[in-house]
């Protein structure tokens, strides 16, 4: 039975040398095939004596389970390779930029406006806008500013025509806002302010938001609490925070609030100017004028209100040193808060 | 407001620390804006006698002295022109070290040679030791000034002065009265006002007045003061406190005013009374009358503007500052003194009307206190006969209206409401008494006070709770979290947030401008010719001067900006007012919200992988369409070609929203991209934001479960026929269950002929509840065929 034997090995080698699917294929049908050579042994199992067949045939089938075996493994072991070979085919250098559009992003003060407005937003209160270009009345009698009052020369106002200015401050949006509903009101009011001044610390445009708070029951201890809440939020650290009195014709009593300086932590820096303090915003309880010329009943309801310059709070958390960047554009500038 | 240390421990009898001072000011709403020494830091300086002057045998402008300190006497060459025998003098001795105000070293005086004569130490002008700004020659002493004292003591200089910057409203501490009235109170030291015995008048000369705007002078007290020294020199202590305070000395009768204002916070004049007619009127100005002012400029003061006359015309703009030609000379014998109080409502804005900002303006537009005149020329009057001499008259008093006592009525529960802390009625009278605010009467609840005539500030019940706060300290007031009913805000779904749209531009590679709302009148005219921009009445500068009427202009000068900064690729978008006059004649402005972008350079950055193209117009408008998408299904969104002064007239469209113009997109004309010398194509777009934030609420339709139906379709058209309206056509033709219709491909070629191009375009069909057939499909077809041959003349190919 030597002539399995080496059938057996040369099919084993055969397929061992095969290259593809396509070669094993054929050594499959050439061996194992119904004309194949292995099969045709099985055929001549009759020219022998009966009592050998069994163990002959046993013998023949043996070698086409071994061969079909080696086909089997042989073609696993082929696809392997050609995965793997497709694989190292279309390796790329993945260090390589991948195709995109450029990133770009929000203006600082958008940023910044965005960043107050979500912390207010998150305790209730609501976002109003108004006109730019505003009448005397909402910009300045109705806060309580008569035309000969002194805090009018603190406002550099610019004129359209008599009568008509573009708003100093964002606070007459509270007025038309109060004009226009009814208290309780919870209000923020962002948005583009103007004032008749340019130098290195000024510029003629820049922007506040104004808060208003009016409720039955809000008093100074309110305003307290709120604006140090929103200034260790938004500066994300537990700043010392101060009321000293001030003055503002809309509010009575008025304070001028100053928190520990951010950039040395309150031990004294040039940007605080040595005192650890940074004046940081401007407030007060709603001067009952201010409610009257709203229609607001000054005897019912009480309430406070806020102002803040966002470029010098975007200075302050982002470190810009010069005002006038804000304006000037300069993607070099403009890309850094992407 | 600047004021010392020492003065005010004058005035209440106890020394201060500065740091305390500082922070109890601060706190109480007074804010310390500035401190600094009256002087340079220096040592080593003492009073001297220069006892002998010989010329300095080697340089005509020295000198060789021989200076007694008291101990010895040593030769100093000193090339100062005022050096003479006998003068006093401050004299640094060796070793005496003299600082500066620049934060340098200080200088040590040592031994020196100069042109070969040795000198022993220096002979100081009021410059080297920061007594004064400048100074041409060495410091003149008193001649009682004690020799060898130290310098430093002799004048006190070991004093700060603190500079204040108060708040509009309180005018009553514009002095050193006002201000140790507060110090006093925030230090709980007892307060006794000041006092000046009535100086007994040796003549009885007087000048009439006559107040013809009682309204606007309540009081207006006047005094001559006859044969005075104009000549004669300001005390000492007297021009060093002045100077402390930031005032220069000019002659005795100024020094005296302005020492009275800083002292007591009355502003005083002094007429030379030989330059006045017949009598003083304080009178409106006519508005034809011109007035030569003391700083030399001539005013034409208008008809609301209160004067200072005599018979002959104005003297002074009232309260504000005095005529040239009235004024104190080297020549005047007699005076006639002014202490006035007038209206701040009659004085505010005045200054500022012509120009003007006063030492006398700042307190009457803040409120002088009318109870303070007599006090204030009796004052003056003293200090002035104790340096020119001169017999006074008589004070003579003219008032107008008087100025009303006020009352403040204040409940204690209502303290509490305000402030969130509760104070007892007696706390409440206690503090308020310690500001002069008296308790006049209590009838339940409320507590009446008496608001002294200082106080213009406090009017109602408001005023005095805050004066409650300030003194009890802001920083001890209670810290509390509003509380309001948990209700849930209203959150329309079918308006888009601006955020949204904002970020949809990021995203596509705008960076956000915020760009000023003046412009340029020139640039907005070559970009947006009409309407007539809003002018202002005082624009910043002439490039500032208009403000917008597009958003364009801003645009496109971030863009010259850039550039010029060697930015080659420029993707930027604002939004934000534009402001349009409703029409030419109109007062009426619209402040629409616009959102407008800017495209400019290639369409990527460069990358590795390919060519970079340039933008062109299909990206910008492929842009605004991805801002489009937002707008609710149910409105019509359509792009016509359009016409725009700033565009190409080939490459412009509107932007149409059921019908109506939200906008426009292009590219940038040639001619004006040439006149802002930009280099390549630039496309813009502007659009008037809130249709755009009209969005919809999404509503389900169920998903077909049967297969779709496909055909293309490739035909020639003229090239001018817009693909556009094509598909159109093809939308009306393809019945109702067509769900896509697609522009494939557009192309132009020599085989299709000149002025052809080539459109293919898809159609997509589904049923929602069947198979569709071929033959349905084909009719359709069919029916779109015909469509396009009978509409285009489109010839179908293939």
């Amino acid at each position: 039975m030597s002539e399995v034997q080496s059938l057996t090995e040369t099919a084993l080698k055969d397929i061992a040398e095969a290259k593809d699917e396509r070669a094993l294929d054929q050594l499959r049908v050439d061996y194992l095939g119904k004309k194949g050579q292995l099969t045709g042994l099985l055929k001549s199992l009759g020219k022998l004596p009966p009592e050998e067949r069994p163990a002959a045939g046993e013998k023949i089938n043996q070698a086409k389970k071994e061969v079909q075996q080696a086909i089997d493994q042989q073609r696993e072991q082929l696809i392997e390779k050609a995965f793997a070979d497709q694989l190292a085919a279309e390796t790329l250098d993945i260090s390589l930029p991948g195709r995109r559009q450029s990133t770009a992003g929000l203006h600082p003060v958008t940023r910044t406006i965005d960043r107050i407005q979500r912390l207010f937003e998150s305790a209730g209160y609501e976002v109003a806008e108004g006109p730019e270009i505003e009448d005397d009345y909402h910009n300045f009698e109705a806060l309580n500013i008569p035309g000969h009052h002194p805090a009018r020369a603190m406002h550099d106002t610019f004129y359209v025509q008599p009568g008509t200015v573009l708003r100093t401050h964002t606070s007459p949006v509270q007025i038309r806002v109060m004009e226009n509903s009814k208290p309780p009101f919870r209000m923020i009011c962002p948005g583009r302010v103007y004032r008749c001044d340019s130098d290195l610390t000024h510029t003629p445009m820049f922007h506040q938001i104004e808060g208003l708070l009016i409720d039955e029951n809000v008093s100074f201890a309110d305003l307290k609490g709120t604006l140090e809440d929103f200034l260790r939020a938004f500066f994300e650290a537990d700043l010392a925070v101060r009321f000293r009195p001030s003055y503002f014709p809309f509010t009575e009593p008025s304070a001028e609030v100053d928190m520990s300086c951010v950039m040395c932590e309150g031990k004294g820096c040039r940007v605080c100017k040595k005192t650890g303090w940074i004046e940081i915003l401007g407030c007060g309880m709603v001067h009952p004028n201010v409610l009257k010329s709203a229609g607001v009943d000054s005897d019912k309801y009480r309430g406070f209100a806020f102002g803040l310059g966002i470029e010098r709070m975007a200075m302050l958390r982002y470190g810009v040193n010069d005002l006038r960047l804000f304006f000037e554009n300069d993607l070099r500038f403009l890309k850094q808060f992407n | 407001m600047r004021f010392t240390k020492q003065w005010m421990t004058e005035w209440l009898g106890q020394p201060f620390e500065t740091e305390t001072l500082i922070r109890q000011l601060t706190m109480a709403g007074l804010e310390v804006d500035e401190v600094g020494g009256v002087a340079f830091d220096f040592s080593g300086v003492v009073v001297a006698e220069v006892t002998e002057v010989v010329q300095h045998p080697d340089a005509d402008k020295l000198r060789v002295c021989q200076v007694n300190d008291g101990e010895s006497v040593y030769q100093v060459v000193c090339g100062a022109p005022n050096v003479r025998s006998g003068l006093k003098v401050p004299f640094a001795r060796i070793n005496a070290e003299l600082g500066n105000d620049k934060d340098e070293k200080p200088f040590r005086i040592k031994k020196a040679k100069l042109r070969g004569v040795e000198s022993f130490g220096m002979l100081c002008s009021a410059e080297e030791l920061g007594l004064a700004e400048s100074a041409d020659g060495l410091m003149e002493l008193a001649s009682d000034a004690p020799v060898g004292e130290d310098f430093r003591q002799y004048l006190n200089l070991d004093d700060q002065y603190l500079e204040l910057d108060l708040t509009p409203n309180r005018g009553d501490c514009l002095s050193i009265r006002g201000l140790a009235r507060e110090v006093a109170v925030l230090n709980q030291l007892p307060y006794s006002d000041f006092e000046q015995a009535p100086v007994i008048h040796s003549v009885a000369d007087t000048f009439p007045v006559q107040i013809d705007a009682a309204d606007a002078c309540h009081r207006y007290l006047g005094r001559i003061i006859k044969g005075i020294n104009i000549k004669a020199e300001s005390s000492l202590w007297m021009q060093e406190k002045l100077r402390r305070c930031g005032l220069r000395s000019i002659d005795p009768v100024v020094d005296v005013t302005n020492y009275v204002l800083l002292e007591l916070g009355q502003p005083m004049h002094a007429f030379d009374l030989a330059e006045l007619q017949t009598g003083i009127y304080v009178r409106y100005a006519t508005g034809d009358e011109s007035l030569t002012l003391l700083d030399g400029k001539v005013v034409t003061p208008e008809s609301d503007t209160l004067l200072i006359a005599d018979a002959e015309g104005p003297l002074a703009l009232a309260g504000v500052m005095g005529g040239e030609s009235s004024a104190v000379s080297q020549g005047t014998q007699d005076v006639f003194l002014e202490c006035a109080c007038f209206n701040p409502l009659s004085i505010a804005g005045k200054a500022r009307k012509y120009g003007l900002h006063t030492d006398s303006s700042h307190r009457y537009e803040r409120g002088v206190d009318p109870a303070l005149q007599t006090l204030a020329i009796e004052r003056a009057t003293a200090l002035l006969l104790d340096i020119v001499g001169g017999e006074p008259g008589p004070v003579i008093e003219v008032t107008g209206d008087e100025v009303p006592e006020k009352t403040v009525t204040l409940r204690a529960d209502n303290v509490e409401r305000l402030l969130g802390k509760a104070f007892s009625e007696d706390e409440i009278i206690q503090v308020l008494a310690g500001l002069g605010v008296a308790l006049l009467d209590r009838s339940g609840d409320d507590l009446v006070f008496t608001i002294p005539s200082y106080r213009y500030d406090l009017a109602i019940e408001a005023d005095l709770i805050e004066e409650l706060a300030r003194i009890y300290g802001y920083e001890n007031m209670p810290v509390r979290r509003p509380s309001a009913p948990m209700r849930l805000q209203p959150q329309p779904e079918a308006l888009l947030p601006l955020q949204r749209l904002r970020s949809r531009l990021v995203d596509l590679g705008y960076q956000q401008v915020i760009t000023y709302s003046f412009v340029s009148p020139e640039l907005q005219k070559s970009i947006q010719p009409q309407p007539t921009p809003v002018a202002l009445q005082n624009p910043i500068s002439s490039d500032m001067s208009v403000m917008r009427t597009s958003l364009l202009p801003g645009l496109l000068s971030t863009l010259q900006y850039n550039v010029n900064r060697q930015q080659t690729r420029v993707r930027i978008f604002e939004n934000g007012q534009v402001f349009l006059k409703e029409d030419e004649s109109s007062d009426e402005i619209k402040q629409p919200d616009r959102l407008a972008g800017l495209l400019y350079g290639p369409r990527t950055e460069k990358h590795w992988s390919g060519t970079i193209d340039k933008s062109d117009f299909y990206d910008l408008k492929g842009d605004v369409e991805s801002l489009l998408d937002f707008v609710s299904v149910k409105d019509e969104v359509t792009f016509v070609a359009g016409e725009h002064p700033a565009l190409h007239a080939g490459q412009c469209a509107d932007v149409l929203i059921n019908g109506q113009c939200i906008g426009q997109l292009g590219k940038l004309n040639p001619r004006l991209q040439r006149e802002l010398d930009i280099s390549g194509a630039v496309y813009v777009f502007e659009l008037t934001l809130s249709p755009l934030l009209n969005t919809h609420i999404p509503s389900f339709k169920p998903i077909s479960r049967f297969p779709e139906s496909s055909r293309d379709l490739a035909c020639v058209v003229d090239s001018k026929v817009q693909v556009g309206d094509m598909v159109k056509t093809l939308a009306e033709l393809a019945g109702e269950d067509v769900t896509d219709i697609r522009v494939l491909d557009v192309f132009e070629s020599d085989k299709l002929g000149q002025g052809k191009k080539s459109v293919a375009l898809g159609l997509t069909w589904q049923h929602p509840s069947r198979t569709l057939g071929d033959d349905e499909i084909n009719a359709i077809i069919d029916r779109c065929v015909k469509g396009l041959e009978e509409s285009f003349n489109a010839e179908l190919r293939n």
